[in-house]
């Protein structure tokens, strides 16, 4: 199928996500589509799927106007999406999953199960998909699962499929095995809109290339007319060095000391496993890896926000082993939480409050029962001012901050204590280009203190630009502890789990959800 | 970073503290908001009790029969209706304007009784209904539904009417808080088991403070079997009263019935008002109940809020009990209490779980209360149809976006987002 | 609800707990049979129990010696309990539960019965009659929350049907009309509990508790404004009478309880295999169950979330008025005010107690049942225990349920989230 779209415009009250965008899809290809987060790629294809009405534009699909006004005209258009999030149902199994919305029936609305077990047999092994119809889905691996949402795509014949950052959770095995999946695909006439933010995926897999800024498209290319670097500075609009100014580190003694950490995934697995790692003071230490490999699990141990089954952590010779968030803050350790909307910031509070969510209760804000509303409000006004928070007044929730301003909140409040020991998960993950380098800064600033840093990041590219030193996760093990100087496919070949002599790392259990 | 340090922002043209004239004008239009839409939800809820007054009225219904060969009967016949139920219902809360003058004419404690009559009974069904009402309001700020009120109610009512009774002989100044504090502590203890239980278990609150209502319904029969309660001879279902050492002082003579609780109420709000303001308490409670995994992130033990934040709510709720019986109904009976721990529901939602609002909805469902009465009186209407019009207007502050398509507001807020959480936990 | 890392290792552990937690109750059931019905009973006492109604087949009188038979109960609950214990979790948990306290309600009964004659089918025949309009409202609750709203407004869906089913019932003379009306006042509120909360968004929980309040307020309202002045033509329905199935009610003990029976139960029994059927065999109960679970995989299949929720709400609202006419036309044959009682509640307890299923919900609705039939032949049992406390038995049931003995319960995944597409 050819897919056109014309001049798509789509607002969300002030801000217009996508700004007169033409694509084309030819048959057979894979096409990428190619920004940064909130550069409007997804916004895009939602509207291409139904979900998002679009203020402005037209969609055609083999030169005839289509009129998607829900996911269901978009079905029977033959255009099939796997969302960043999967769709599916947890508690269902595969074969439900796969019929739901479109299922085979016996007389009576009866579910005629036989056929769907069959037809998602026969699909799963015309390309290579390896499904199992019976299976629960929260059971699966989440490689698996996106095969499955494959599968749903297929069964309803989708002849455009929209893939939404399909290899942010998989490991580069099982994105090598997507790769083949799509290569199959094409093969087979069928088109795919690749979306993603990851360089070399799209040299690698792409056919086309067209890359979005700010809701507008800013190039179109193929893998042959252009290199990563090309690409990166047209995703963020200048030539990016991924470079941060920062002097040359001074360690100290160990100060975050990790000794053989476990930490239970939840699912009768082990998240982290064993896991020996010491920080200096006045270094950056980053674990690298693809996400779900054990870094969150790790971080969140290390605040006492996840039970540790065993092993021994000790920040500058204090136990917090056991320690409480409470207590692991007490021990000067800040923690800037992946989640800054679930847990780095009550977001119906005021600015003024979440600049004090772990502070209130020592001076100048509270002492036992007293809290002092106008001290917090005074320490605002002045962390608003140094950390250049732009909000308009400090008594406004923070949930009408921008992420990048919400961000700089759970920084200021984090730095307002001394530390000795600092968490940053995912510091940076969907701030624009001005905010991330703010984040930069102040995390090299606070290295430049004394202070440890431990930096969970899965952009390589900021660790490698941020760390003084580099320690690669995988399924929840270090598989080694590198020089920021060191070749990005050797760094490669450690999240992958393959260490020198080694060969590759058991993966029989299969995913490294 | 001492805050005494933080000089004036003078010299910022784009500082935070100065500009803020717009977001001033923002929150003014949301605060207002919030009032037009409270306004219009009361206003809204009269004219639907106004109607079904006239539909299930026979004689306004007849009329409305004839309404194409005589229209203006049907439309006199109904306004007179409506006027004569609703004056009745605001002079049988706020008083009778005749009666005050009459009253000042004249200067007898007759007149002055009858005049101020309506006004202390709005006190004296407004003290439970406010104490209440900041109990759901404690717990819904701490992220909990406490549909338990009526259970808190009653256990403080016995614990209170059971000191009250066993300690005669004391001197008022120690017997009477004795009591109160005593029923405090017998819904502070109610409200600690749906507390630990959602804490410990994660058993959802609503399930449970519902059944705890039915055991507390049940206990009180029970209690009303006890010859200690019911006292010598007495056969029937009502305990005895408490020693009048225990009871609340009156306020304004013994031939009114408003007495200190309304007093200990209101000092209550001011109370919660400042426990969720002024205290890092309040401030665990309400991050516990914005966010509970900031809260945690944050270091707050938020099991320890939510039982802590329980049994402050039941204490409240005990309270309230304790005042029915110190002050107005001095003997127990089978359901004792009644709808006030649902209506509180009610209140704590118009009062968008707000001390002051709470006092102000606690005000005017107290006047509904002693009003309705009076109304039933002059128009054979039952008091029921203030239950209609509370639940009205409540229907309408909890979809306020209802209310703005009705009447066609443009603007935002106004809206009362509480918590969605399912039966999870 | 989240679905982090935290919570899943909290509830995985807590599950894990919960197991070991029902297997104690279950065996601990057995220990208080043992110590309670066996030891403190002399060896020769014996309870008669009489299982005959006409037109059944006669059973000669059951006579049982009271301390063998509770100590083979005890035995029969231990063995549950440790059965649960030793599979930690596998399927079968529940059956097991359900198995320990049949035996000890069992136990309890004949224990009861010592040195008497009870009517063990008169006591079942009203367990099945207390619980019909529980089993209504259960079902009510499993059509709503399956799709994903909470609908805690069954009292008031009660108090509606029951109203309207009266009225109209007398008004017209047809008890059918009644009932047509019952559901569809209970309809009605199902529909207003649907706009607020699907419209308008409001939350579920406190929206379904103004409702019960308002359908309190307007029933009792008109029933002394409306009802009262007019008791002969509005308040004097008929009530069904039962209906025989011809040789079925000759069987033994339970013919007559089943099968000679007003029409209410039949129905009951028909709406739960219905939707036992529906909600887990065909394309209407997979969709039902996606849109609660998770409602934006199904949007994105091209399936109307809000119209599922619409329709299931409405039917669910229904469903509950058809309960409230079963207390009114289909039992006492008049409207009074209040006159569910809090059974509406009592109805959600059971639906969260039998785990949002058909099936176990309508289990756990005979568990009330039973205790309220207890309660109302406590006179001719040999029981020393106050008539309150025998009433507050299924609410602290309910409680010690949800805190701990429901096991890996979990309600639809997106159960009182409203849903917006953007």
């Amino acid at each position: 199928m050819r897919l056109e779209l014309r001049q798509i415009t789509k607002r969300f009250g002030s801000l217009v996500a996508c700004d007169a965008v033409d694509l084309e899809v030819a048959p057979g290809e894979v096409h990428a589509l190619l920004g940064e987060n909130g550069a409007g790629k997804t916004t895009l294809m939602n509207v291409c799927y139904g979900l998002y009405r679009p203020d402005q534009g037209t969609i055609l699909a083999d030169g005839r106007p289509l009129h998607i006004t829900s996911p269901r005209d978009a079905l029977a258009a033959r255009i099939g999406m796997v969302h960043q999030h999967f769709m599916l149902v947890p508690v269902f199994t595969v074969a439900e999953n796969v019929v739901l919305g479109h299922e085979p029936v016996h007389l009576g609305g009866f579910l005629d199960r036989r056929r769907a077990r069959t037809e998602i047999r026969r699909l799963s092994e015309a390309f290579g998909l390896a499904v199992d119809p019976d299976r629960v889905v929260e059971t699966l691996p989440v490689g698996v699962q996106q095969r499955v949402e494959i599968v749903k795509a297929l069964v309803r014949d989708a002849q455009l499929l929209i893939l939404d950052e399909p290899t942010a959770v998989l490991t580069p095995q099982e994105t090598t095995d997507l790769f083949r999946v799509m290569r199959s695909l094409t093969a087979d006439g069928r088109s795919i809109v690749f979306i993603t933010h990851k360089l070399g995926e799209v040299l690698e897999i792409a056919d086309r290339i067209t890359v979005l800024r700010q809701g507008r498209v800013v190039g179109r290319t193929t893998p042959a007319e252009t290199s990563a670097a090309e690409l990166a500075s047209m995703m963020v609009g200048r030539s990016v060095e991924f470079q941060v100014a920062k002097g040359a580190a001074a360690p100290t003694g160990a100060v975050l000391d990790i000794q053989g950490l476990t930490v239970a995934d939840g699912r009768g697995g082990l998240a982290v496993e064993d896991l020996t790692l010491q920080v200096r003071g006045g270094e950056i230490l980053a674990i690298a890896g693809v996400q779900g490999n054990g870094q969150t699990e790790l971080a969140r141990a290390l605040y006492g926000l996840l039970p540790k089954l065993s092993g021994r952590v000790t920040v500058a010779g204090v136990d917090v082993t056991a320690a409480t968030p409470r207590r692991a803050a007490q021990a000067g350790v800040g923690f800037i939480p992946e989640d800054r909307h679930r847990e780095g910031l009550v977001l119906s509070f005021s600015v003024a409050e979440n600049l004090v969510l772990d502070l209130f209760d020592r001076p100048p804000f509270g002492r036992g029962l007293r809290f002092d509303p106008r001290a917090v409000r005074a320490n605002a006004i002045a962390r608003v001012r140094e950390f250049d928070i732009r909000t308009a007044s400090v008594d406004v929730p923070a949930s009408t901050l921008s992420g990048g301003n919400q961000q700089k909140v759970v920084l200021a409040r984090e730095f307002s204590r001394p530390l000795r020991v600092l968490i940053a998960a995912q510091p940076t993950r969907g701030l624009d280009v001005g905010s991330t380098e703010t984040v930069h800064h102040r995390l090299v600033e606070e290295r430049d203190r004394g202070t440890a840093v431990l930096l969970v990041s899965t952009e390589l590219d900021e660790v490698l630009a941020l760390a003084d030193r580099i320690a690669v996760m995988y399924r929840g093990r270090l598989t080694g502890v590198v020089d920021p100087t060191t070749p990005r496919d050797a760094i490669g070949l450690l999240m992958a789990g393959i260490t020198s002599g080694s060969g590759r790392a058991d993966r029989a259990a299969g995913g490294a959800g | 970073m001492a805050a005494e340090g933080v000089p004036e922002a003078a010299a910022a043209p784009a500082g935070p503290r100065a500009p803020a004239w717009p977001v001033r004008v923002a929150l003014l239009a949301e605060r207002s908001s919030t009032l037009v839409v409270t306004a219009l939800a009361i206003l809204s809820a009269l004219i639907v009790g106004a109607v079904i007054m006239i539909v299930t009225t026979p004689e306004t219904l007849g009329a409305w029969g004839h309404v194409l060969s005589n229209p203006a009967r049907a439309l006199t016949t109904s306004w007179a209706l409506i006027e004569t139920a609703y004056a009745a219902l605001f002079t049988g809360s706020a008083g009778d304007p005749a009666a005050y003058v009459h009253a000042f004419a004249v200067r007898t404690p007759g007149a002055f009784t009858n005049a101020f009559s309506p006004l202390s009974e709005t006190l004296v069904a407004t003290a439970p209904l406010l104490l209440c009402g900041l109990s759901v309001s404690l717990a819904f700020r701490a992220g909990l539904f406490n549909i338990g009120a009526t259970s808190q109610l009653i256990a403080g009512a016995i614990v209170a009417s059971w000191v009250g009774i066993s300690l005669p002989g004391l001197p008022l100044a120690v017997h009477m808080p004795l009591a109160l504090l005593a029923g405090c502590a017998g819904g502070a203890a109610a409200g600690w088991i749906p507390g630990v239980l959602r804490a410990r278990t994660g058993a959802h609150e609503v399930i449970v403070t519902i059944m705890l209502n039915y055991v507390a319904l049940n206990l009180i029969v029970y209690i009303l079997s006890l010859p200690f309660f019911l006292g010598p001879q007495q056969v029937n279902s009502i305990s005895r009263a408490p020693a009048g050492s225990a009871l609340l002082p009156h306020l304004a003579g013994a031939s009114l019935r408003v007495n200190a609780g309304i007093l200990l109420a209101l000092a209550a709000a001011w109370v919660v008002a400042w426990l969720l303001q002024r205290t890092t308490l309040g401030f665990r409670f309400r991050m516990a109940g914005a966010s509970q995994d900031a809260a945690r992130a944050a270091g707050v033990d938020v099991r320890r809020m939510i039982t802590l934040a329980m049994v402050l709510a039941g204490g409240l709720a005990g309270l309230a009990g304790a005042v029915q019986v110190l002050g107005v109904d001095p003997q127990l009976v089978p359901a004792y209490g009644g709808e006030i721990g649902f209506t509180a529901i009610t209140v704590a939602l118009l009062g968008r779980a707000r001390p002051g609002g709470v006092v102000l909805a606690a005000l005017l469902f107290g006047a509904f209360q002693a009003g309705g009465l009076q109304m039933q009186a002059a128009t054979t209407v039952p008091l029921e149809l203030v239950q209609v019009i509370e639940a009205v207007i409540v229907f309408f502050i909890a979809a306020p976006a209802l209310v703005r398509a009705i009447y066609r507001i443009r603007t935002q807020g106004g809206g009362f987002r509480l918590f969605s959480q399912g039966w999870g936990g | 609800m989240s679905a982090t890392a935290w919570t899943a290792t909290a509830s995985g552990a807590r599950a894990r707990g919960r197991h070991t937690w029902l297997g104690v109750f279950t065996a601990a059931l057995g220990g208080l049979t043992a110590f309670a019905f066996c030891l403190h009973v002399g060896g020769g006492v014996t309870a008669t129990l009489n299982m005959n109604s006409q037109p059944a087949a006669a059973i000669p009188l059951v006579v049982l010696p009271v301390r063998l038979t509770c100590a083979v109960l005890a035995a029969v609950s231990a063995a549950a309990g440790a059965a649960i214990l030793r599979r930690q979790g596998g399927r079968g948990t529940y059956g097991l539960l359900t198995l320990g306290l049949v035996a000890f309600t069992l136990a309890f009964v004949i224990w009861a019965a010592r040195g008497t004659e009870v009517s063990f089918e008169g006591l079942l025949a009203s367990t099945l009659i207390d619980s019909i309009p529980l089993m209504f409202g259960a079902l009510s609750g499993v059509m709503c929350e399956r799709s994903g709203v909470i609908n805690i407004a069954i009292e008031g869906q009660f108090l509606g049907g029951a109203f309207l089913g009266a009225m109209i019932g007398s008004l017209t003379g047809d008890l059918w009309l009644g009932m047509v009306a019952g559901a569809a006042g209970g309809a009605a509120l199902g529909g207003l509990l649907a706009v607020l909360c699907l419209r308008y968004q409001a939350d579920q929980i406190i929206v379904g508790i103004v409702i019960v309040t308002f359908a309190t307020g307007v029933t009792s309202f008109l029933d002394l404004q409306v009802l009262t002045p007019n008791q002969a033509t509005l308040n004097s329905p008929q009530v069904f009478g039962n209906i025989a199935v011809p040789v079925l009610d000759r069987i033994p003990l339970l013919g007559p309880i089943l099968f000679d029976q007003n029409i209410f139960l039949y129905l009951a029994l028909a709406l739960l295999a219905t939707i036992q059927v529906g909600l887990f065999h065909t394309r209407w109960g997979l969709r039902v169950r996606a849109v609660g679970e998770h409602p934006r995989a199904a949007d994105t299949v091209g399936i109307s979330v809000l119209f599922i929720r619409y329709r299931n709400v409405i039917l669910g609202g229904a469903i509950g008025g058809l309960g409230g006419a079963a207390l009114s036309i289909g039992s006492t044959g008049e409207f009074t005010s209040d006159m569910s009682a809090g059974l509406g509640f009592v109805a959600l307890a059971a639906m969260i107690f039998g785990r949002w299923s058909p099936l176990w919900a309508a289990t756990a609705c005979l568990l009330f049942g039973f205790a309220d039939s207890l309660q109302s032949n406590l006179a001719v049992l040999n029981v020393p225990i106050a008539s309150p406390f025998l009433l507050m038995a299924p609410y602290i049931a309910v409680i010690l349920a949800v805190a701990g003995l429901v096991g890996r319960v979990r309600p639809p995944g997106a159960d009182g989230q409203p849903y917006r597409r953007e």
